[in-house]
């Protein structure tokens, strides 16, 4: 006989239920609580970087008012904020949290394969976190260097927190990445290694796709990050000179010379390009499944779909210098640069319409996870298309190093995959509380959070055209070309972002208080297809599957399948004269 | 249909706001008319996608929402409309690229006529360097920057003797001739940006970075640094003047060449001496200082800072300001000092004085003042012992009543408000940091820390 996958051996997915508090939810190996983990404190740090966007959103909009806002200090929030959302709040929850829970109960696995080092995984994933935060009480402060970190700057005089915070920044992404490649192995192998019978590749979720997709490129990109920050920190500490060229640092000779800070520029984004996809893809694929279900209707094109999360993979590993055309690198690069970047383009557009031929021709239930997932299309449109403006290398050499760049960056991987982010938790929560978020609170949440955060960034875009430089702690008279204008528009994008911040306590508050107040779920409250909605518990219990693990006849899609009385049939109902199969059909039936 | 009404009503919005917004881009000094071309040409195919995308959305969800008996169409894939699709996405993308292409192709070929100009970044500050007869620049090496060669020429190479030195953050340059600016940076990266030429470049240490451009209309711009550069980032200021051949070689004349500067005769405390008795009046026999009169302690600052003060109150960079009265008393007294030698020899008398710890007159609450005066470090240094690089002098042991007033000036405009005057301007920005008065006090009296150990504060 052939290759048996792990997930069909069920003898040795038999491991014991842990009895013991502390083993069910605190040294955890259920796929499921390290979700929560990892959730949880990912949400908690990344409230610390809401925080931070709120101080700096301040001084903009109101400079020289508060005297708690010093230039040091307003470096260090640009530099945590920037840092903890990207890689302590997105990646960690996308991968770590949504990529823990979904895997297994999409694929109709018991749990991950390696769930040891999973429970591993998370803990490594937390001590991250506490040496980051560790940065804010070490003498100096963390690191204001810029989220990323260039050298010579971020060790050399005259930047916030050169003394330990960049040694806790450094030391903290080494410990996350290593925290990730034991969560990536897993989340890549259990996909490949431990799908239900029936879940063949081209039958898995979108979610799956994009979250698995997302796991390679970050298992490929991270080592980049990881050897620059290593190579860095023996810059920093043992006087080596990877990345420091012979300079004169407050009028005195340095003893480094001959590296090159070009080489880190390379490096950080041969990782930093990729990390924009590591979030986009597990995005792309969660809302796919979202727009699909509240709209009643297949996902149009998956095939297409899952062709352009592997190219969007394939590619991002080839476009990353075009966050360095103006670096000072050899400008020939623009060339091949802006060709890869603006090509990327056609998969991710290709996405775009199929998400909107999704809802043509739908049944569109406005759910809360539908708003989020409509709310994320605008916006991803819109930022998607200011990259074109920065990818395509004479129009980025204005809009480089200004608001534009801000605007677009938190449209496109700020805003968009949050928005997805929130409509994932809208939509889940059910099946991991077993209740469901309060309707109303979340129909708030979603109306300013998306209505706020469009008054933020539309404006900035704007002053970016102008060329009103980003990374500035304030903007004196003296610069002749910024008219006073500009400041009435950071009063506004202050309040704006000020108000978005708050709108998130409601999200809180819906979370805390719909764990024992919510409206009972049910096993299935958005009659979705998907497996995680066929467990026989609701929230599953440990082994997902009771004792039978599940068996997939059909794709993820088959809503209003013609001829079915019912508008869904779940993946595990096999064909039958009320539920024929749909016209999508490919894999073998088992 | 809210959901539906909204995003219809967004898309108007932002068209209405693209063409309302004052906020678009300066008007272009330069010859890349291109750049901004091809800007144009990317608004118009990305707007037209964002209204076309968004409006089909809003109709989508307002004509399939759901109503009883609404059912959904079962159509996995539609092979015809996706190829569509992806091909006319593959020409709008094309028609973005081409021109884009075509306009880097002209930005990484300088003209051969082009002109080469040094721009020196540093923490945080400009300079430049021309090329003098012979039309090259001298060789450098960071390894050999220091006060007296700040920008790190080698004395070996024969091209450097005639290269010209502009020592401040002001360039100039003439209308309609094309220029390459060759980038240099001393410690860390940086970037020379000119919003209204459009076209930047980083500058990284251990590299020589370059880019081109035309200006095309006379008139004065700002000059910013764009790429993180630490704490005074913000605050990195030059410009750049845009004027007639005529007046460009009248500015052009007047900078001292390298050989000439090194040629400097080091100041003589002797001959300085005779010239300080008049100074001595005010300031002290002893340069200690004296409140009545207000005149600040000078000795134990540093020469270079000496030197500049008073060539600024010479050229009426400082002391011109109708609210400073004080400067405005010591500036004819500059003025008696006929030339930069005669300035030095006083300069290097000043600093033969004896060190004197001056008496604490302001009294704050020093544990507030050092939390503010992390920001200084930057500068000033840890110590107050001051910086040459960054331009920044002594502030340990110096006049504490002369050093509040002073931040005063500076945060009220009335110090450091001249339009050549770089140092003052950088100060005046930073200390518009120090929200009130009290705030002010507190620092200076935190300030008497500093430097415990009286030095020479070079």
């Amino acid at each position: 006989m052939a290759f048996v996958a792990i997930a069909d051996r069920d003898h040795e997915h038999a491991h014991d239920e842990p009895h013991s508090w502390i083993r069910k939810y605190v040294w955890s190996q259920d796929h499921k609580v390290i979700a929560i983990q990892y959730g949880t404190v990912a949400i908690l740090i990344g409230l610390v970087a809401l925080v931070m966007s709120v101080l700096m959103r301040l001084q903009l909009g109101f400079p020289n008012t508060f005297s708690f806002i010093a230039p040091q200090d307003y470096y260090q929030f640009i530099t945590m904020h920037g840092m903890i959302m990207v890689i302590y709040l997105l990646t960690a929850l996308f991968l770590g949290g949504f990529g823990n829970y979904l895997i297994p109960l999409m694929c109709g696995s018991r749990d991950m394969v390696f769930p040891y080092m999973n429970m591993l995984s998370f803990w490594f994933y937390l001590l991250s976190v506490l040496v980051l935060v560790a940065g804010f009480f070490v003498p100096g402060g963390p690191t204001g260097a810029g989220w990323t970190l260039y050298p010579p700057q971020a060790i050399a005089a005259g930047t916030p927190g050169v003394s330990w915070g960049i040694i806790t920044m450094l030391a903290s992404l080494a410990i996350f990445i290593v925290a990730f490649t034991m969560g990536g192995l897993n989340y890549v192998t259990t996909v490949l290694q431990a799908r239900c019978r029936g879940m063949t590749l081209m039958r898995m979720p979108l979610s799956v796709w994009g979250i698995f997709t997302a796991s390679i490129l970050g298992l490929l990109a991270f080592p980049a990050l990881f050897v620059s920050a290593i190579m860095l920190l023996l810059d920093a500490v043992a006087g080596t000179s990877f990345f420091m060229p012979a300079m004169s640092s407050m009028g005195e000779t340095t003893q480094y010379s001959g590296g090159s800070p070009l080489l880190f520029q390379h490096l950080f984004w041969f990782f930093g390009h990729p990390e924009v996809y590591i979030v986009a893809l597990p995005a792309f694929g969660i809302v796919s499944d979202l727009i699909s279900t509240h709209a009643r209707r297949n996902i149009f094109g998956y095939r297409m779909m899952v062709w352009a999360i592997l190219a969007i993979g394939c590619l991002s590993f080839v476009v990353w210098a075009h966050h360095m055309y103006i670096s000072g690198m050899n400008p020939y690069f623009g060339f091949f640069f802006a060709t890869t970047t603006l090509i990327i383009a056609v998969p991710t557009a290709i996405k775009v319409y199929n998400w909107v031929l999704t809802i043509w021709r739908g049944d569109v239930h406005l759910t809360v996870p539908m708003l989020f997932a409509i709310g994320f299309i605008f916006t991803f449109v819109n930022g998607g298309l200011t990259g074109l403006f920065l990818g395509n290398v004479t129009v980025d050499v204005p809009l480089s190093g200004t608001y534009f760049v801000v605007a677009h960056f938190h449209m496109v991987m700020g805003v968009s995959p949050i928005l997805v982010v929130f409509g994932a938790i809208y939509h889940w929560y059910p099946k991991i509380t077993g209740r469901m978020l309060d309707e109303t609170l979340g129909k708030w949440h979603f109306w300013l959070t998306f209505l706020g955060t469009y008054s933020i960034y539309l404006p900035m875009h704007y002053l970016g055209f102008l060329g009103v430089p980003r990374r500035y702690y304030a903007y004196d008279s003296s610069i002749e070309f910024i008219p006073e204008s500009v400041q009435f528009a950071n009063e506004w994008i202050t309040i704006s972002a000020i108000i978005v911040a708050l709108v998130q306590l409601i999200f809180l508050f819906n979370l805390i208080w719909s764990y024992r107040h919510g409206k009972e779920a049910g096993p299935n409250p958005w009659r979705a297809t998907s497996l995680e909605w066929q467990t026989p518990e609701t929230p599953p219990k440990h082994g997902n599957w009771g004792k039978q693990l599940p068996v997939v006849y059909r794709w993820a899609y088959d809503y209003n399948v013609p001829g079915a009385p019912d508008d869904f049939i779940p993946q595990n109902v096999p064909p039958g004269p009320q539920t024929p199969a749909g016209s999508h059909d490919h894999g073998p039936q088992p | 249909m809210a959901l539906a009404l909204v995003l219809i009503l967004l898309v108007v919005a932002t068209v209405l706001f693209h063409f309302l917004s004052p906020w678009w881009f300066t008007p272009i000094a330069s010859n890349w008319q291109t750049v901004d071309a091809t800007v144009n040409v990317t608004f118009w195919v990305t707007g037209i996608v964002f209204i076309l995308v968004n409006l089909f959305l809003a109709y989508a969800v307002y004509r399939y929402r759901h109503r009883a008996g609404q059912k959904a169409h079962y159509e996995p894939e539609n092979k015809k409309l996706e190829w569509w699709l992806t091909g006319l996405t593959t020409v709008g993308i094309a028609a973005m690229l081409a021109p884009g292409l075509s306009v880097w192709a002209k930005f990484v070929t300088v003209p051969d006529n082009a002109s080469v100009v040094e721009v020196v970044g540093q923490q945080w500050n400009w300079s430049y360097r021309l090329p003098g007869n012979d039309g090259q620049l001298g060789k450098s090496d960071v390894r050999l920057v220091s006060l007296d060669n700040p920008f790190g020429l080698d004395k070996n190479d024969p091209a450097s003797a005639d290269d010209l030195l502009v020592p401040s953050a002001q360039l100039h340059m003439p209308v309609d001739k094309p220029v390459k600016l060759q980038l240099r940076a001393k410690d860390v990266n940086h970037q020379f940006a000119v919003p209204q030429f459009r076209v930047k470049m980083d500058m990284v240490p251990g590299m020589i970075t370059y880019f081109w451009f035309t200006p095309t209309r006379t008139g004065e711009f700002d000059v910013l640094c764009e790429q993180l550069c630490g704490l005074a980032h913000f605050i990195m200021r030059g410009r750049v003047v845009v004027q007639d051949q005529e007046d460009y070689e009248r500015w052009l004349a007047s900078l001292p060449t390298f050989a000439s500067t090194q040629a400097e005769i080091a100041g003589d405390p002797a001959a300085g001496e005779a010239l300080y008795a008049t100074c001595s009046a005010c300031h002290g026999a002893q340069a200690e200082g004296n409140r009545d009169l207000n005149a600040p302690k000078l000795s134990g600052q540093a020469a270079w800072y000496l030197v500049r003060q008073l060539q600024d109150f010479k050229a009426g960079r400082r002391g011109t300001h109708e609210a400073d009265t004080f400067g405005q008393q010591m500036a004819p007294f500059a003025n008696m000092l006929p030339d930069d030698a005669a300035i030095r020899n006083v300069v290097a008398y000043i600093t033969t004085l004896p060190e004197v710890r001056p008496a604490a007159t302001v009294l704050g609450n020093p544990e507030r003042g050092a939390k503010t005066y992390a920001t200084c470090a930057a500068c000033h240094g840890a110590q107050g012992q001051g910086i040459w690089s960054t331009r920044a002098p002594r502030l340990a042991n110096q006049s504490d009543w002369y050093m509040e007033r002073q931040l005063k000036n500076f945060r009220d405009g009335i110090r450091g408000a001249h339009r050549e005057n770089f140092d003052g301007a950088q100060m005046a920005a930073i200390a518009k940091y120090l929200t009130d008065d009290q705030a002010i006090t507190d620092l200076i009296d935190y300030m008497h820390n500093l430097g415990a150990q009286p030095g020479a504060g070079s």
